[in-house]
């Protein structure tokens, strides 16, 4: 298993905001978690992503525990994640929000900035380089010199996980890939997301969008109340009886 | 701005400071381009922390007093002449930024700058009550200024100037190839977004904590400079009245714009010599022009300058069919 989360919790003063989830995803998959609003699927991934600090329970990945791990690290090793509301750096170029990705991978500091070193010479190259394949990736080649906020909606949202992706991470996060973008734009999306896992990218999703989900996961967990309420694939959750209950109410 | 103009500006900048010490009347006014440097320099200095990494300090006359007083105790007390005291004013108020960084930085947002204000006004009680070291009130009189290297002698107002202004261009450099290195690239993320700078890998407390040594070691090379071309020093070198001149001088000329801060120190600061007559009535006018400022200008004028500059008016989304 690439993540494993042991029993993990969040509580916001007498709120459980995720109650004691376990929870895995296999190297290779796409993983989906479905919910309810408010059933704590974005608290889940701040914990995961390290963002917020859990208040009990143990996370693994690739094997080592990073339960203690702050967010850069655990992005360092190879967790990267996109945000709900689509976050950029929105003064910034395409290319340049993408270059900010890539310098996790870069060791120039201060010394070489001033000096102008070769090494900060060499690793610049070396990360535009990175940059405009990742954009060329996600369709954005052709706008590398865009500001952000001068992107569409959908454009920000590919550019959002081409800064995820540039320093191909292991596993990638996706918190509602689909959220605020037409129907033709999802379906661009979701090959893009189908040729990152292709691409060797193990990908987690947060979705509402119900045949997203089904389309794209290997394994869904439901999510109600902070609890996870049913786990597996796609069939067995369209049938599950709990999950029915969660959504459509009492029979 | 087209690229020729971004290249030439800087070289005409240059050439008109270079000019000014020979055709201003009289040594008065080469004192007042001298500190302006100076000021500048420490201006600067505050722009990385505020301006390129996003963290409002308060503390910045602090350092330009452990600057100066380094250099002024080191002189009149062990003899440490200027060149040798200067390097070291600047390496103390680097530690103490480092030092002081690692635990003010932990705060965010207004209570980090509390937080700052605070430690600015005990660094300022410090050199204010320890007078068996600095002299307290009274100040360090008879600071030796910097002594010749090889030919050069920096005895005259003129070279003292030339001297400083030598300071602020190696600042400037400095602070450029900063902001526009992968560097300045990692303190721009920290600036916009924490969050989304941590998911991508980048140690925002690292790149925040580096910014404000940095930003310590311009105010302590400012600091030190100014206490060898005055040759006396008091401890209101620190106030923090300082600070907020300092802070005016940014945010007139433009937070996190390169040379905005130096415009800013030569208008605000030219503009307060001119009108000393009227003593602290002054202040009257410039709070009124803050105020002004910062409803009509809120990027100061490098920002109001590159919005008339043709780059802006530019579409911004070229259409796409008609």
């Amino acid at each position: 298993m690439l993540l494993e989360a042991h029993r993990l919790s969040k509580s916001f003063g007498g709120l459980r905001a995720v109650d004691e989830v376990d929870f895995t995803v296999a190297a290779g998959s796409i993983t989906g978690i479905i919910g309810p609003n408010g059933a704590g699927k974005t608290t889940f991934f701040n914990l995961i992503s390290r963002a917020l600090p859990a208040t009990s329970g143990r996370i693994t990945f690739d094997g080592q525990d990073v339960t203690g791990l702050q967010a850069h690290e655990i992005a360092r090793r190879g967790l990267a994640r996109t945000f709900q509301a689509t976050t950029l750096f929105a003064d910034a170029t395409a290319l340049d929000n993408v270059l900010v990705g890539y310098r996790q991978r870069t060791k120039a500091g201060l010394w070489d900035a001033l000096i102008r070193s070769g090494r900060l010479a060499r690793e610049e190259r070396e990360a535009e380089a990175a940059a405009r394949d990742t954009l060329a990736v996600v369709g954005l080649a052709d706008l590398a010199d865009r500001q952000a906020r001068n992107l569409t909606q959908e454009q920000q949202k590919r550019l959002a996980m081409a800064l995820a992706l540039v320093a191909r991470p292991r596993l990638l996060l996706l918190d509602e890939p689909s959220a605020g973008i037409n129907a033709e734009q999802t379906r661009g999306l979701i090959a893009l997301i189908e040729a990152i896992a292709a691409g060797g990218v193990t990908v987690c999703l947060i979705e509402h969008q119900m045949q997203v989900v089904m389309h794209l996961c290997d394994r869904i967990m439901v999510l109600d109340y902070g609890k996870k309420i049913a786990d597996g694939t796609p069939e067995e959750i369209r049938q599950d009886p709990a999950v029915l209950e969660a959504y459509l109410g009492h029979k | 701005m087209t690229p020729r103009v971004t290249r030439a500006a800087p070289l005409a900048a240059l050439a008109v400071a270079l000019a000014l010490p020979l055709v201003v009347p009289n040594e008065y006014y080469v004192q007042i381009l001298t500190q302006g440097y100076v000021f500048a320099i420490s201006a600067c200095g505050l722009n990385v922390i505020l301006g390129f990494a996003g963290q409002l300090s308060l503390a910045h006359a602090g350092f330009f007093g452990i600057g100066a007083y380094t250099v002024a105790l080191l002189a009149t007390k062990v003899g440490i002449a200027f060149w040798a005291g200067l390097p070291a004013g600047i390496a103390l108020s680097a530690v103490f930024g480092f030092a002081i960084g690692s635990i003010c930085l932990r705060s965010k947002g207004h209570y980090f700058a509390i937080f700052t204000l605070a430690v600015g006004l005990i660094i300022h009680l410090v050199i204010q009550k320890w007078e068996s070291l600095t002299h307290g009130h009274i100040g360090v009189i008879g600071i030796p200024g910097p002594g010749a290297i090889g030919p050069l002698t920096f005895d005259s107002g003129i070279a003292r100037s030339y001297l400083a202004l030598a300071a602020l261009v190696l600042t400037l450099v400095a602070t450029s190839r900063l902001l526009r290195s992968p560097v300045g690239r990692t303190l721009m993320a920290v600036r916009e977004s924490e969050p989304l700078a941590a998911a991508v890998g980048l140690d925002v407390m690292a790149a925040k904590r580096m910014a404000f040594t940095v930003s310590a070691a311009l105010a302590g090379l400012a600091g030190g400079l100014y206490a060898g071309f005055i040759g006396f020093l008091g401890p209101e070198a620190s106030n923090v009245e300082v600070t907020f001149n300092t802070l005016l001088y940014v945010m007139v000329g433009g937070i996190g714009s390169l040379s905005g801060p130096v415009a800013g120190t030569f208008i605000v600061y030219g503009l307060s010599q001119v009108l000393q007559v009227l003593q602290e009535y002054q202040m009257v006018i410039f709070g009124l022009a803050l105020v002004l400022l910062i409803l009509f200008m809120p990027s100061g004028l490098a920002g109001a300058f590159r919005r008339s500059s043709p780059q802006a008016l530019k579409p911004s989304s070229p259409g796409r069919g008609k």
